[in-house]
């Protein structure tokens, strides 16, 4: 019957029935994910190695929308190491953000839903957490305290009814009140004001977000994210939104922080040269899957799987003159319909014999270089390679 | 500030001067005249002068054998003075009679708008936290069908199922028959069950715009970053709702409820018309009926003022609520 249509079209009653399991799925995640008093035990963990701070683990995030199952992120496997920064690459839709949204448990519910695989969150002592299945209850205490996020929009990221000083001291009361009077607060935001570089804290602390600039604000919300000292730092596109001059100051401030609070910040971009400022491993991601993983030194130097290597040729260069800019042919494929296939297939020019096949596995170049491509296979690397 | 309150302010009295104007036209060019069923009813006693001297004697006596912007002029200069001219309908000067009815109108209006405000924006909140929910579509549908229903039909549908079905409360008037034997607490109590019927309808009719804007504002604002930005800060759900949503949820909520206060002092002209409540709505239509000019004019006047107050309120309110419009 859907044969008569054009792909994607849907008739009202595939559509009903879509809606209709997608709600049936989503409540049951809903109700698993709203119980009241969890033992601990359901979601306590052990880490795979004690050095990383957060261990994503074969992670499946799914968004059940009325239009069919969207994986957004399908398999995605990397670790961010203890007190290292970690750049996660690649362009618009391929699940960057939606991975570190599942890390905060801040997906759009009810349609979003962690379906499968770990994510793995060090809370010292040898305790850890699997945040897929910690209940909203035990996250609240660990948003905010223990990960934090700065957002990638930092003009909407503030609420526009309340003064800067109320919104940052709201955080520090939350989780780190205990025992302080409200002058300590005070203190401790201004503190956070002045360490983000904002001169006149005392000043800005009465303000409204709409009486600051937009480099301002995002330094706001980057004070916000550092209020409770936490363990991890996701940061969402943090400079997207700036303009080039402000987004040298607020990385800038963010390479001098690392310094400063010794946690492990999960960088999240689609700008190379931004990532190879701030990272020291990199994770680059297609279509909702890590297609190549490893430290800054290995992707930048030697970056084996076709897409990364177009991301490289994509970038313009300084002193180089070039008539047209290159760009990866073709676009990513429908997310509701996906080809069994390496997803990157179809826009690659380094296509072997062996890629009709399915999705490729992981495969190791050296101790830390990873990568998903068929031309990295043992039988393939001698004439593959050169 | 101020400039802008007083810029608004000497808008508003030109906007007042055009819809007094019109008014004033339109009244005079009614059809059914006061004089005239007057001049009838005097020409049709035995011996009494004709209709035509009757209807000339009148209208001279009347000011109604002026052109209309003679009358109309005539009619301002008293306005301003503060004389509103004596009732024609009611034989008593229009404000008496304004201030033996407004009392009613008000009471009614204003238990009405707090019933809607109690009801309509908690379930606006629940159907838009619950969006989609079995809760969302139950309050949604309820919604729709209070904004379909018109007032005369649903308060009939009332007067079927409540006053003739089951007989448990009367279909019309104010004071039940034996109001006069009651003490003082009884007659309140007769008022106040007369009143449930009218003050229903009132409060279902309105009940839905208002939910549903609710709603709207809500499912906006909870979708909005500073939201997930709450969130992130590890807010509980009910903070993240009930402190930063709902504090921007109440920015057009307040503009609008702000405008609507004047708007108590109105009447109901529909519902106190069915219910045969004496009220300011059910009055000013008597004597509309019968052409009652000096009413009338005050009436519609005293609505129009209100309109244009209500809006200057929500304007003054929005930079109230709202920090981003403060004016300097």
């Amino acid at each position: 019957m859907a044969k008569k249509h054009p792909e994607g079209y849907l008739s009202a009653r595939e559509s009903r029935r879509i809606s209709k399991e997608n709600r049936r799925i989503t409540a049951q995640f809903e109700k698993k994910r709203k119980r009241k008093k969890v033992p601990e035990s359901e979601y306590l963990t052990q880490m795979h190695d004690s050095a990383n701070a957060v261990e994503f683990d074969n992670l499946h995030t799914y968004f059940f929308t009325d239009a069919g199952t969207v994986k957004s992120v399908d398999g995605v496997t990397f670790d961010v190491p203890l007190g290292k920064t970690v750049g996660v690459v690649g362009e618009s839709g391929c699940g960057k953000s939606v991975t570190s949204l599942s890390l905060m448990q801040l997906l759009q519910r009810p349609q979003g839903q962690v379906v499968e695989g770990e994510i793995r969150l060090n809370l010292g002592d040898g305790k850890a957490y699997d945040i897929a299945k910690t209940p909203n209850e035990t996250m609240q205490s660990l948003r905010g305290n223990f990960i934090s996020m700065i957002f990638q929009e930092p003009m909407t990221s503030l609420n526009p009814v309340f003064r800067i000083g109320d919104q940052l001291d709201e955080v520090i009361e939350l989780h780190d009140g205990e025992g302080k009077s409200k002058e300590d607060i005070k203190r401790r935001t201004i503190e956070l004001l002045e360490m983000v570089g904002i001169a006149n804290s005392e000043g800005v602390y009465s303000m409204y977000p709409h009486e600051l600039s937009g480099g301002m604000r995002q330094r706001v919300v980057i004070a916000m994210a550092l209020a409770c000292n936490p363990k991890i730092i996701i940061a969402d596109e943090p400079t997207t939104a700036l303009d080039v001059t402000i987004q040298a100051q607020v990385l800038d401030l963010l390479r001098g922080l690392k310094d400063k609070i010794n946690s492990s910040i999960m960088f999240i971009t689609h700008d190379l040269g931004v990532i190879a400022e701030m990272a020291d491993y990199v994770v680059v991601m297609y279509a909702g899957r890590v297609v190549e993983k490893g430290t800054a030194q290995d992707i930048f130097t030697n970056p084996a799987h076709p897409y990364t290597i177009g991301l490289m040729a994509s970038k313009p260069v300084v002193g180089k003159q070039v008539d047209k800019l290159y760009s990866i042919p073709g676009k990513v494929p429908n997310p509701v319909n996906m080809p069994n296939y390496c997803y990157f297939k179809d826009r690659c020019e380094m296509q072997c014999a062996d890629c009709a096949g399915q999705y490729p596995k992981e495969v190791s170049i050296s101790d830390t270089h990873k990568v998903s491509c068929y031309r990295y296979y043992e039988k393939n690397r001698k004439g593959g390679e050169a | 500030m101020r400039n802008f309150i007083i810029k608004r302010i000497i808008m508003s009295i030109g906007i007042l001067f055009c819809v007094t104007l019109i008014i004033y036209t339109l009244i005079r060019c009614l059809p059914s005249s006061y004089v005239e069923s007057m001049a009838m009813q005097l020409s049709s006693a035995p011996g009494a002068k004709s209709y035509d001297e009757w209807l000339a004697q009148l209208n001279a006596s009347y000011g109604l054998d002026q052109p209309i912007l003679v009358g109309y002029v005539g009619w301002l200069g008293d306005f301003f003075q503060g004389k509103f001219g004596d009732s024609w309908k009611w034989t008593m000067p229009v404000m008496d009679k304004f201030r033996s009815v407004i009392g009613l109108s008000f009471v009614m209006g204003a238990i009405s708008l707090v019933l809607q405000l109690i009801i309509a924006i908690p379930l606006g909140i629940i159907a838009a936290t619950k969006q989609y929910s079995k809760a969302d579509y139950a309050i949604t549908a309820g919604a729709l069908v209070g904004i379909s229903l018109p007032t005369f039909f649903f308060a009939t549908l009332l007067k079927l199922a409540f006053a003739v079905k089951l007989g448990w409360f009367d279909t019309h008037g104010l004071v039940g028959r034996n109001y006069a034997q009651l003490d003082a607490m009884g007659q309140l109590l007769d008022k106040a069950h007369h009143l449930v019927l009218p003050i229903a309808t009132l409060t279902i009719i309105s009940i839905g715009s208002l939910m549903r804007y609710t709603r709207t504002n809500m499912l906006e604002v909870l979708n909005a970053d500073y939201i997930r930005t709450a969130r992130a800060k590890g807010l509980s759900e009910r903070k993240v709702i009930y402190h930063h949503a709902f504090r921007n949820t109440l920015i057009p909520l307040v503009t609008i409820v702000g405008g609507s206060l004047p708007g108590l002092f109105s009447g109901a002209l529909i519902t106190e018309t069915l219910f045969s409540i004496p009220g300011i709505g059910f009055t000013s239509y008597q004597s509309m009926i019968v052409g009652d000019i000096p009413f009338t004019m005050f009436y519609l006047t005293f609505i129009a003022i209100l309109i244009l107050t209500g809006n200057l309120i929500s304007d003054i309110l929005y930079a109230v609520v709202d920090p981003r419009v403060r004016l300097a």
